[in-house]
């Protein structure tokens, strides 16, 4: 498999000392990548090693800072995401990028569609071609029904169907095989094996191993922003990746303290929501870590939310500590000692505009306040006490919290919720976004609270956060709660296995 | 999704080409049929009530009522679709219409067509003024606009300084357009006609058409797929820009006195009269003929009301709630047809 690779076939796109940074957050640094003609290529790394921020650099839509892009020997620079498709660079984004208003087959040739007279569109065309597109495929969809609602799996068929009708010559997909059941798999990688022999080049990222080392030949590791190693896939076995992609040893990145597990704390029973969750039941216990891990879309938030009370939930019952939590009530819920620290802190845990010790305080503005009033002395000592608690890095806590970065923002709403004293610690995606010093220390707090006594439910979709974290694992697949896997029993493939809805084989 | 037979049977998510036009058919049919029956109810009672209200008169005064309110509605749709809004109109028509007549009093025999090129141009620039300084300052559109309404009002006020423009110093042939009838029907119904049909087929069968859907519906997706957003939100201010001028020039000639307060107000009118034809304030859906049926509608409305003798004062509250039935069956067609979608889907599996 490794013929195409030869010295002499010159790289299809190359890309050498690519930097990229954000503000002082740097994403890229220094990363090359050669891709060949005929070539699926796996880019692997954990969450937040870059991999995105690469795939967008190829896509045009951030001009990286340094570095040369070159496409078939030409020297490229792209303004804009319309350059790059020109070019001949297609991306499968992960997630979907669809317009809900517009029908799939607008979806797919947006831009692009058949023409008749007077360059007028031609629907029927347009259809024709979706629908040729499709049968490729082998997916059944209505290319005449708009794109909202669809499921996640068929919106990813969409996006692939898009980026197969541009015929590129590179052809990113960012884990695109996500949302996908096996069979659809199978089907994408036909597709992508055929996309190979025709000679166009494929960047692959995903998160599972064995379809890495199936469909690749060579496999190329990030790590905190920075490239580590592009190597034929013969000469690899997963232990050497995954040692690469973390970079150290696992334990020592998940500081869990094991435990005693007292009594149960939480207790959901039949919890239900049209269309978004059903049926979903289960407890914790004080002094436990439960995950609640699945694929983006399969309703974790949904329920966490639905739990806490800020969203409705249609059928089921949420005990707190023996007493039944009303619907729809978040105070009622904050009152009985729970917290939700949630999932998008710029947009739900943070007044951006706010200074550090004011958002702190948000929670404990009552408790803190004297005659009504509050003052701002309590309010910084509060603060103080906290970021001192959580070694918040800020210049200022009168600073705003939007000049933090995203790892200390993150601790700034753990020292809000946490300030309330919980009993109950909800958190969604605690670490995403964040850089592995932060994420650490966040994983050390989490373990400490749980050693304390607390009850922590960690919704997650990093597979090594879930497994060095939680004491259960429950998994959720579109919806339902689909296994249960204790500790001692919990890897990557058990919990890979039930989020994707397959039967595992034990 | 789980069809994984090898050779799935057709009926896993196939859908029959009949079934499926049908469908999308339905679905565009169930909003504009909602406004014509309204309108129809409405036209009945009021006829009912008094015969003459189906006089060929009284309908040839209907639809010269709505000529205008139609064309901005079709501006602003445009507009809406790309997720904007556009709340300087009313100033627009106004500033346009008092150069129409500056322009007579100037040049008394400079001939219609010239009158009608300068209003629409005039109306361009000041729709490149909205587009260019939403470009350029990222400000959203409601905020920009809501400053050149005053903007716009001000170099009125200040051009105009307290004078009127009467119908006496405007030429005969101008002022006829405002009131002549090809068979019958207005001359100025039929412009709206022709801007109607135009846009309509732009919007529906032309690739920067549906772009500007695109754009509406997910501004992001939209700038990933290589659209230039800034630029065809750009050209959408400046053609609506220019529709307001042409606006401004059916205002000039149908009332033919004109002082700087004219087309004050109007821009909520046309924002009305959009919404009610289910063009969605969020963007990415409604069609310029909706929009125009809701024109239609809200002019119909004001005849009636006075036809039936119901005091002025109920037209507003009339049309409030119109608005709101109207977001109300948005919303309940939105719940249908994910519905629908659903069922479909558990069927596909």
């Amino acid at each position: 498999m490794g013929e195409p690779l030869s010295e002499t076939t010159p790289p299809r796109l190359t890309l050498r000392d690519v930097s990229k940074s954000f503000g002082a957050v740097a994403a890229l640094q220094h990363v090359q990548l050669d891709l060949y003609p005929g070539e699926a290529h796996a880019l692997v790394g954990e969450n937040g090693a870059g991999k995105s921020t690469l795939v967008k650099v190829l896509a045009g839509v951030h001009a990286p800072d340094t570095g040369t892009l070159t496409l078939d020997g030409r020297s490229l620079t792209f303004a804009g995401p319309a350059d790059a498709l020109a070019a001949g660079v297609a991306v499968i984004y992960q997630e979907p990028t669809l317009f809900p208003d517009l029908s799939v087959a607008e979806n797919i040739f947006i831009g692009r569609q058949p023409l008749r007279g007077m360059r007028r569109i031609d629907p029927d065309a347009m259809r024709a071609g979706c629908e040729k597109l499709f049968a490729r495929l082998g997916v059944h969809l209505d290319p005449d029904r708009p794109a909202r609602g669809l499921s996640i799996a068929d919106q990813q068929l969409v996006e692939i169907a898009k980026a197969l009708s541009y015929d590129a010559r590179v052809l990113v997909m960012d884990e695109p095989t996500a949302a996908l059941s096996g069979v659809e798999v199978e089907r994408l990688f036909a597709v992508v094996r055929a996309l190979r022999g025709s000679g166009a080049a494929i960047l692959f990222i995903s998160h599972r191993f064995d379809e890495v080392f199936s469909l690749c030949q060579r496999i190329t590791v990030m790590r905190d922003g920075r490239w580590v190693s592009s190597d034929p896939t013969a000469e690899l076995t997963v232990d050497q990746v995954v040692r690469r992609m973390v970079g150290r040893d696992v334990s020592s990145l998940f500081p869990k303290q094991d435990t005693e597990v007292r009594e149960a704390i939480l207790d959901v029973r039949g919890l239900t929501r049209q269309g978004l969750f059903e049926d979903v039941s289960f407890t914790v216990h004080r002094g436990e870590i439960v995950a609640l891990a699945g694929l983006v879309g399969a309703g974790r938030s949904e329920v966490v939310r639905a739990v806490f009370g800020i969203d409705r939930y249609d059928a089921g019952e949420v005990h707190l500590n023996g007493r039944r939590l009303p619907k729809g009530k978040p105070a009622a819920a904050i009152a009985g000692g729970l917290a939700l620290v949630p999932e998008d802190r710029r947009q739900q845990g943070l007044v951006m505009e706010l200074s550090v010790e004011r958002n702190a305080t948000l929670t404990r503005r009552w408790s803190l306040a004297r005659f009504g009033l509050l003052r701002r002395a309590d309010e910084s000592r509060s603060a103080r006490e906290w970021a001192r608690k959580l070694q918040v890095k800020a210049g200022r806590l009168s600073d705003p919290v939007s000049t933090l970065s995203g790892g200390n923002q993150q601790k700034v709403v753990l020292a809000k919720w946490l300030s309330t004293k919980p009993r109950v610690l909800i958190v969604d995606e605690p670490t995403r976004g964040i850089d592995i010093g932060t994420k650490a220390e966040v994983h050390r707090l989490l373990s400490q609270l749980a050693a304390d006594g607390v009850a922590v439910v960690m919704v997650s979709s990093e597979l090594p956060e879930v497994l060095g974290m939680a004491d259960r694992v429950l998994v959720m697949h579109e919806g339902r709660l689909a296994r249960e896997i204790p500790r001692e029993r919990a890897d990557e493939e058990s919990v890979m296995f039930a989020a994707t809805g397959q039967e595992s084989s034990p | 999704m789980t069809t994984t037979n090898v050779e799935p049977p057709r009926q896993a998510g196939a859908v029959t080409p009949e079934s499926r036009t049908r469908f999308t058919h339905r679905l565009f049919v169930a909003r504009e049929l909602s406004i014509l029956i309204a309108l129809a109810v409405l036209v009945t009672v009021t006829a009912v009530s008094n015969p003459r209200f189906l006089s060929a008169q009284s309908i040839r005064d209907i639809l010269l009522g709505a000529t205008i309110l139609v064309v901005l509605a079709v501006g602003q749709t445009i507009i809406i679709i790309t997720r904007n809004v556009d709340l300087s109109v009313g100033s627009l028509v106004g500033l346009v219409a008092f150069a129409t007549g500056k322009l007579f009093l100037a040049a008394p025999d400079a001939p219609v067509v010239l009158a009608v090129a300068a209003g629409v141009a005039l109306g361009a620039v000041c729709g490149a003024i909205n587009g260019g300084l939403i470009a350029a300052a990222r400000v959203p559109a409601l905020v920009v606009t809501l400053g050149t309404l005053y903007v716009f009002r001000g170099v009125d006020f200040w051009w105009a300084q307290g004078q009127q423009i009467n119908a006496a110093d405007m030429p005969a042939g101008f002022l006829r357009l405002g009131t002549a009838t090809v068979l019958g029907v207005p001359v100025l119904a039929l412009v709206a006609l022709a801007v109607l049909a135009a846009a309509g087929l732009y919007l529906r069968s032309y690739r920067s058409g549906r772009e500007l859907y695109a754009i509406g519906s997910q501004p992001e997706a939209a700038r990933l797929a290589g659209i230039g957003v800034g630029r065809r939100v750009f050209a959408a201010f400046v053609a609506n820009g220019a529709l307001a001028g042409l606006a401004g020039v059916l205002y000039a000639a149908r009332f033919g006195t004109i002082d700087a307060n004219a087309g004050t107000g109007l821009e909520l009118q046309v924002i009305a009269a959009a919404v009610v034809g289910g063009v969605a304030i969020f963007g990415g859906s409604g069609t310029v003929w909706g929009a125009a049926l809701g024109a239609l509608l809200l002019t119909t409305i004001s005849s009636s009301l006075a036809v039936l003798r119901i005091n002025p004062f109920w037209q507003q509250a009339v049309v409030g709630a119109l608005i709101l039935a109207a977001i109300g069956l948005d919303r309940a067609l939105a719940v249908r047809v994910a519905a629908r979608l659903r069922e479909r889907k558990a069927r596909g599996n």
